[in-house]
């Protein structure tokens, strides 16, 4: 009753051109925001906020990252995890030899980095389509991951190759590295995130944003209309991948607090991927839900059996979670391949005619 | 100029040195590269027949050795083992047809290919809890001995189990050429890849083509499987290694059988002498894991419908 679009009349064009036209979705996103923000350093558990609110945000970036490339602009990337890579061996890189940079400098300029490489790797994209495509970035995963690996300056030769996140601060509060307060460090990561999806939601309505859409939907007809491919395809590489570079290193440097690139192989790629499906392809809401779902599932299923009184080897659970996986990618791919946020969509017009349905 | 010189000019003059260690190397390239081959053959099956590209087919390849192994250890003779295992893969052909494909139908080949994602996973989750997650040795009496060969200019050493495998290869490719050729069946997939409409107008049931496709795919899977778990046992690690039947595709084609061969030879081969006369004393080692993909990526410039593909990829 409450949600209504009718009689909301707008009197100027910004009005109507805002982010949120409908007052109730824009006080609710600002009332979420300022909860995140304020609410939860109050209220949450040092658990809740480090081991499930900081790594899902961080995963929503990345998610968002892939979403901009995969659901706006249609190419497929199995290398996510390649360039979050990027994004974590560059920003400790950074921030090591330029130590007078601030954290908040560091972070943006590793995700540069990460875009420049993210170009590098969508040349083919000019060529080619489809999962032709899909091999070229398993070959950024693959090349970058040894690259890392093999190449003792990027964790400047260190010797066991996994270096400790350096320590670093903003107004005074560590945010990096393991001894980085709980409060400080989400506060951190918290930041990024608000920035990078508000600019995603604005990219996605631009005029960069439709000619992604314009190619993903057809490419011949969007030349036609005069999008170039070129410049189109290689900003969403390059946008997509410093958001991933983003992920990554907040991912290294403030959730598992050093530089190592198991964090970063193909099974991350993967997880990101299937994130970006649960949630929705084409759909900033849908990163954050996909996020959350993917990362959460293993933890309710790991706990869920001993609610209820049960216990199951820990092996069972993977190989549960495994199918789980592969039965929800297919099953939103059939019935809901725009996601859950989608869902939600549904959930809002429902409530619009509620309680008196045609 | 040195750092040239290493680069341009020494492999080459260490395997004029040392022609012995140069064939070695060759050999073990070609026989890991009839592995790719076999993967990259059930891919091109489906991929030709359906046009789509089924990321699952090293899953395949693992679910079907382990069904077949698990099947011998609980004391079921192999060549019932062998029969009731590819009843298996036909019944998954069937069911991936009705649940999966049959409801994305006219979808892109995006979504599909996402989709076969998800029955990778779900494969992978299956297999494990169905059979367990340990390496399985294969004992299915290919002879395992080191043989070794006196050439010209040395001795060599060949392990049986290679040349097994790579005479199976020629075997299984031979049967799956008459197949294609000379039986109703053979005819009728080629003529749905040919065209899927005029497949339909001259009555050909296109539904119960994919699932035989699918069966098909899936006992070249079988075979795969069985040779690839003698040689390392079957484990679950056989599926990324899989992952390299994709560069194979590339570079021979998605649309060709002898393409997915040739390309699987090229990159087992290329992979063993980069990584022995390249990577080991210049890079550090471990260039495997990329060599192929970046052949791949670097003929997707130049060729992109491969050395053998007969239609040229959409260009964007």
């Amino acid at each position: 009753m409450l949600y209504r679009e009718a009689g909301q009349f707008k009197t100027s064009y910004s009005a109507d051109q805002a982010m949120l036209t409908i007052p109730l979705d824009r006080w609710f996103v600002f009332a979420l925001t300022a909860f995140a923000v304020i609410g939860v350093p109050l209220l949450a558990s040092e658990y809740l906020m480090v081991s499930i609110l900081v790594p899902v945000l961080i995963l929503s970036i990345a998610a968002l990252g892939l979403n901009i490339l995969t659901g706006y602009c249609g190419q497929l990337s199995l290398g996510t995890g390649a360039f979050m890579a990027a994004g974590a061996y560059l920003a400790y890189k950074i921030a090591t030899n330029i130590t007078w940079l601030p954290i908040w400098v560091v972070i943006p300029l590793a995700g540069l980095c990460a875009a420049a490489i993210g170009i590098a790797f969508g040349l083919p994209s000019l060529r080619i389509k489809g999962f032709y495509l899909a091999v070229a970035t398993l070959a950024a995963q693959f090349f970058l991951l040894w690259l890392f690996v093999k190449v003792p300056w990027f964790v400047n030769d260190s010797i066991s190759g996994v270096p400790p996140a350096p320590p670093r601060s903003v107004f005074g509060f560590q945010v990096t590295g393991a001894a980085a307060g709980n409060e400080a460090k989400y506060l951190f990561v918290l930041a990024f995130v608000i920035a990078l999806a508000w600019i995603a939601r604005n990219l996605a309505r631009s005029r960069i944003g439709r000619s992604w859409m314009a190619i993903r939907d057809m490419d011949i007809a969007a030349e036609l209309v005069g999008i170039r491919p070129l410049p189109t395809k290689l900003s969403a590489f390059a946008i997509s991948s410093f958001y991933c570079g983003v992920a990554g290193a907040l991912w290294a440097l403030c959730y598992i607090n050093s530089v190592e690139p198991t964090a970063f192989d193909i099974n991350r790629s993967f997880q990101v991927l299937f994130m970006v499906i649960v949630g929705g392809l084409g759909s900033v809401l849908g990163s954050f839900l996909g996020a959350a779902f993917i990362f959460l599932l293993p933890i309710f299923l790991n706990s869920a059996p001993g609610w209820i009184g049960y216990s199951v080897a820990s092996d069972t659970i993977t190989h549960i979670e495994f199918m789980l996986f592969g039965v929800l990618i297919i099953f939103f791919l059939i019935v809901e391949p725009h996601g859950l946020a989608r869902l939600w969509q549904i959930a809002k017009e429902k409530l619009r005619l509620w309680p008196f349905p045609y | 100029m040195e750092t040239l010189y290493l680069i341009l000019i020494d492999p080459f003059v260490q395997m004029v040195d040392e022609p012995s260690f140069l064939v070695e190397v060759l050999i073990g390239g070609l026989t890991s590269g009839v592995m790719y081959s076999l993967v990259a053959l059930g891919f091109v099956l489906i991929f030709k027949a359906s046009g789509i590209f089924n990321f699952a087919q090293g899953i395949f390849v693992l679910f079907a050795a382990l069904n077949f192994v698990g099947l011998m250890d609980l004391g079921v003779h192999p060549i019932l083992a062998f029969v009731i295992t590819i009843g298996i893969m036909t019944a998954l052909a069937f069911a991936v047809d009705r649940l999966v494909l049959r409801p994305l139908v006219n979808q892109d080949p995006i979504i599909l290919f996402m989709a076969t994602i998800g029955i990778a996973f779900f494969l992978e989750g299956f297999g494990e809890t169905l059979w367990g997650g340990d390496v399985r040795p294969v004992q299915v009496g290919i002879p395992d001995a080191a043989l070794f060969w006196e050439l010209g200019f040395g001795e060599i050493l060949v392990q049986s189990a290679d040349l097994f495998a790579g005479v199976i290869a020629a075997f299984l490719v031979t049967v799956l050429a008459l197949f294609f050729h000379f039986t109703p069946v053979g005819r009728a997939l080629r003529a749905v890849a040919d065209d899927h409409q005029a497949a339909l107008s001259v009555g050909i049931p296109l539904n119960n083509i994919w699932v035989i496709v699918w069966a098909v795919a899936g006992f070249v899977a079988l075979a795969a499987g069985i040779m690839w778990g003698a040689k390392l046992g079957v484990q679950f690690a056989l599926s990324t290694i899989a992952l390299k039947a994709l560069p194979v595709l590339i570079l021979g084609g998605f649309t060709s059988i002898p393409g997915a061969i040739v390309g699987g030879l090229i990159v087992g081969a290329g992979e063993k002498l980069f990584e022995n006369f390249w990577g080991v004393p210049l890079l550090g080692g471990a260039t495997e894991d990329w060599f192929a993909y970046i052949v791949a990526m670097i003929f997707l410039f130049f060729r992109p419908q491969g050395l053998f593909g007969e239609k040229i990829i959409e260009r964007v």
